[in-house]
């Protein structure tokens, strides 16, 4: 039998803020030696109240923004009560009733076509803490505690590893460029919920879920291993599957289940009284929308419509400069596909004759422009446009005079065309017999000395059209 | 009589209830399990007064949390019972100028109805909540005990205004204390409900101080008024419920009382726990923690929040036509000592006076031995209500 495996992601990704998201110690990098970085509010000292960080909020909702979601206006935390160690409060602050974003979508490109991927809902919540066990004894690091954290919870729309590892790769490529997570090693940590199907089925298998992984290659080997194991159960009746939460062990590459007192704990939920309801107004999401990139799907789905390829918007959209220089160029009325080949073919040529890349372009929009247009207009040929390409990039001339300079764009209008390819036609009678003989060759023969005598100026195509009226005409 | 835990200086004016921090003094709020803690800051309140050139005299002993009626139940009492407050015995007895304290469930109010000094819980959100033992977030506030109102509305004067510290701190920097604002042609209603849960002599003060009133051109309505009850028993559910959550950090890992003997975490945590916490704070532990439970959330906490709401509005309505609302504190003028295992019950019944103030954050004025209910930012009315009274003398 075939089966569908189907799969929903919650991932955590650690927010790049320069301070912790209810005190002001610093953020994720800052801390060297154990409880380095730590205060009596994130250390769970009695008296200090959380104070929000904004920067944590706009972060998030950029983050939304950039998967599609709709943006809360009111937001609220709440508090999660469980024991542990180096959990200080003996809480986490989260948010369970009013997250900040719901409702998203980000669409993948997978082998088999495009995938759309639902995104449930993001909030925003504190990291715990960190436990060191040495011998006999264990201890406590709090430099982590209060690290703010967005989780992203996908609805169960993944069939794959592939997708899942597709998924991944976009966030975390859209976190950076988004100035969201550099998204380092830890920083990103993923549960994911799985369950197999027969194919057409429209009831749900029995879900596990397998906790607290961070990284890719785990994630693929836990999904690749859970799903077969589902199916083995399913086709094979190895085991009786359960719900349960599972643990990945990278050594065996198998998953396990956790202790049932660990998963099934009632975490008696509510609303954190220390934390007034945000309120996001227009004002404020303007703002936030105004100093942060383009929702990247948005962006991606406009170069595609404007016929540049999947490899190009790759580049594009996860370099804001590049991007920015090809929106610019576009609203200086080139065509977008022409453009984004000047950009990632020419200019980078340029640059790799000289060790260098697309990163260290700099380019003038007005200028690459003015090329585009002196080509586009047909008064130079391509060839030509590359070589005033290479001087802007290298002497940052002015294309138009350059062009003028040095002969490139020299005008000839149809008569004077015309003229040449009589003499060329007049110099050359053998050629011509051979043409009336039926001889193609001879006829390429004769539209290269004229492309000669005009050295590189007049429009291929328009000199390709007259020679061959003249020909048979003649 | 033990009135400090700690005492800080002798020319100290103002004495601070250990529930609230002052720095590298120890603050136990009364409880076993924060015995050797020394806080890294002082509260918000201690730093305004030390700034405007107050002294702290120490800190007074509190019951366990604030949670039982007027500081019967701390660790660091001596002997027996204790069931006048420490804070505001030291008031009366002219020790102090004034003191502070932290209204949770009405526990300082009842102490300065006994003990006949003043107490205001002002708004929630006038007063800063930085630094102080917290239990019930969502209603607790820091208040002010003084022989008279003018002392009280001095010290307001200095303690109230906005704190980024604390993200519930209202943004106003300042607030009307005005203690002698004109009462002639005020109004104030009696609650008959309320008035049929507190003994004989208990109401002869209540017709007392009606007449007072009247005497200085107010008048004074009895009326009916249903959501008392109700109101007591939505703020039980909330205070012990946040209770219960915020005493969860005193675990013995991190600082304070840990216990002897544990194998393991789990013992760690329960052996700390158990001998940490006395009888009632257990009992509220318990009670929070059942009405927080997935299946009972909907039907106890997520309810008291819509009560909450409610009442809120009908209060308004009522203080929209009465410019305060005059209530007994305590059933008694005075109480009896009495065993720990009968705590809970005993303050949540008393607790029908002061906790819709605490529910919908209101202030509330103790004078006189009785109390004055008013609407949000009315301070300065009730203040002046209760000093018209007082200058009226015995
Ligand atoms: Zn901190």
């Amino acid at each position: 039998m075939n089966y569908e495996i189907v799969i929903g992601l919650e991932t955590h990704v650690e927010l790049d803020t320069q301070s912790k998201i209810f005190c002001s110690c610093g953020g994720h990098s800052s801390p060297k030696e154990p409880n380095d970085c730590v205060c009596p509010a994130c250390s769970g000292m009695p008296g200090m109240l959380p104070v929000m960080n904004k920067h944590v909020v706009e972060l998030a909702v950029t983050a939304g923004l950039m998967l599609n979601c709709e943006i809360s206006r009111y937001t609220t935390f709440d508090k999660k009560n469980y024991y542990y160690p180096d959990l200080p409060c003996a809480y986490q602050i989260t948010q369970l009733n009013h997250p900040i974003c719901t409702n998203g979508c980000v669409s993948l490109q997978t082998s088999q076509g495009n995938r759309d991927i639902r995104i449930k809902q993001i909030h925003m919540e504190e990291d715990a803490g960190k436990l060191v066990h040495e011998g006999k004894h264990s201890y406590v690091d709090f430099n982590r505690t209060s690290v703010p954290l967005i989780e992203i919870v996908t609805q169960p729309d993944f069939h794959s590893a592939e997708e899942v590892l597709l998924y991944l790769n976009k966030l975390k490529s859209m976190f950076r460029s988004g100035g969201i997570s550099e998204c380092e090693e830890g920083a990103m940590r993923c549960d994911v919920n799985i369950s197999v199907r027969p194919e057409g089925s429209e009831e749900f298998g029995v879900r596990t879920e397998i906790k607290n992984m961070s990284s890719f290659d785990a994630i693929e080997r836990a999904i690749r291993y859970e799903s077969q194991r589902h199916m083995d159960a399913l086709e094979f009746g190895t085991e009786e599957l359960v719900q349960e939460t599972r643990r990945f062990d990278d050594v065996s590459g198998k998953t396990f289940a956790m202790r049932n007192k660990e998963t099934e704990a009632d975490y008696r939920y509510f609303p954190d009284a220390n934390i007034m309801p945000i309120i996001i107004d227009d004002e404020w999401l303007e703002q936030i929308k105004a100093t942060k990139p383009v929702a990247v799907d948005e962006k991606a789905d406009a170069y595609r419509e404007a016929g540049i390829s999947e490899k190009e918007i790759e580049m594009l959209i996860h370099n804001n400069k590049l991007s920015k220089l090809l929106d610019d160029v576009i609203a200086l009325g080139c065509g977008a596909k022409d453009a984004a080949t000047w950009i990632l073919t020419d200019c980078a040529g340029v640059l790799r004759k000289d060790g260098k890349s697309l990163s260290n372009l700099s380019i003038n929009a007005e200028k690459l422009a003015a090329i585009i247009k002196l080509v586009d207009s047909g008064s130079i040929n391509r060839n030509a446009g590359k070589k005033i390409l290479i001087a802007v990039v290298e002497k940052d001339v002015d294309p138009v005079t350059y062009c003028k300079e040095n002969g490139l764009d020299r005008k000839v209008d149809a008569s004077a065309i015309e003229s040449i390819i009589d003499k060329v036609i007049n110099e050359n009678p053998r050629a011509l017999e051979d043409y009336k003989n039926g001889k193609e060759k001879a006829k390429q023969a004769l539209f290269g000395a004229c492309m000669k005598e005009l050295k590189g100026a007049g429009n291929p195509a328009v000199i390709k059209e007259l020679l061959e009226s003249k020909l048979n005409n003649a | 009589m033990k009135y400090y835990t700690t005492q800080i200086s002798e020319k100290g004016n103002i004495a601070i209830d250990d529930t609230i921090l002052v720095k590298d003094v120890p603050t136990t709020a009364g409880s076993r399990i924060l015995e050797g803690f020394k806080p890294l800051f002082s509260a918000e309140a201690v730093t305004r007064l030390e700034n405007k050139g107050y002294g702290i005299s120490g800190k007074t002993n509190v019951g366990e949390f604030g949670l039982d009626l007027c500081g019967e139940f701390s660790y660091y009492s001596e002997k027996e019972a204790e069931l006048y407050g420490a804070a505001a015995q030291l008031v009366a007895d002219g020790d102090v100028h004034g003191a502070l304290g932290v209204d949770m469930n009405g526990s300082p109010r009842r102490a300065a109805a006994l003990s006949k000094v003043c107490f205001l819980k002002p708004t929630y959100g006038t007063v800063s909540r930085y630094g102080i033992v917290s239990c019930a977030a969502s209603g607790e506030q820091l208040g002010v005990y003084a022989k008279n109102v003018n002392a009280v509305s001095e010290i307001m004067a200095v303690i109230a205004g906005h704190d980024e510290k604390d993200g519930t701190s209202l943004k106003n920097e300042s607030y009307d204390y005005a203690t002698d604002a004109p009462v002639s042609g005020k109004s104030v209603c009696i609650v008959k409900e309320l008035l049929e849960k507190a003994d004989e002599e208990t109401r002869a003060k209540i017709v007392a101080f009606a007449e007072k009133l009247r005497a200085q051109g107010v008048k004074v309505d009895e009326i009916s008024v249903d959501f008392f009850d109700i109101a007591n028993t939505a703020w039980q559910i909330l205070m012990t419920a946040e209770t219960c959550n915020n005493v969860s950090r005193y675990d013995g890992v991190k600082y304070g009382f840990r216990a002897k003997e544990y194998r393991n975490i789990d013992e760690l945590y329960i052996n700390t726990r158990t001998e940490g916490f006395n009888f009632l704070t257990k009992a509220v532990i318990l009670y929070g923690s059942d009405v927080l439970s997935k299946n009972r959330y909907d039907d106890c906490y997520g309810k008291s929040l819509k009560v909450r709401r409610v009442i809120s509005e009908k209060f308004k309505e009522l203080t929209e036509k009465y410019d305060a609302v005059l209530t007994p504190v305590c059933s008694k003028t005075a109480y009896e000592a009495y065993d720990i295992h009968e705590a809970f019950e005993k303050v949540f019944k008393e607790s029908v006076f002061t906790a819709v103030a605490n529910l919908i954050g209101t202030p509330a004025l103790v004078s006189g031995g009785v109390q004055l209910l008013g609407k949000h930012f009315g301070e300065s009315t009730l203040l002046s209500l209760a000093g018209a009274v007082e200058r009226m003398g015995e």
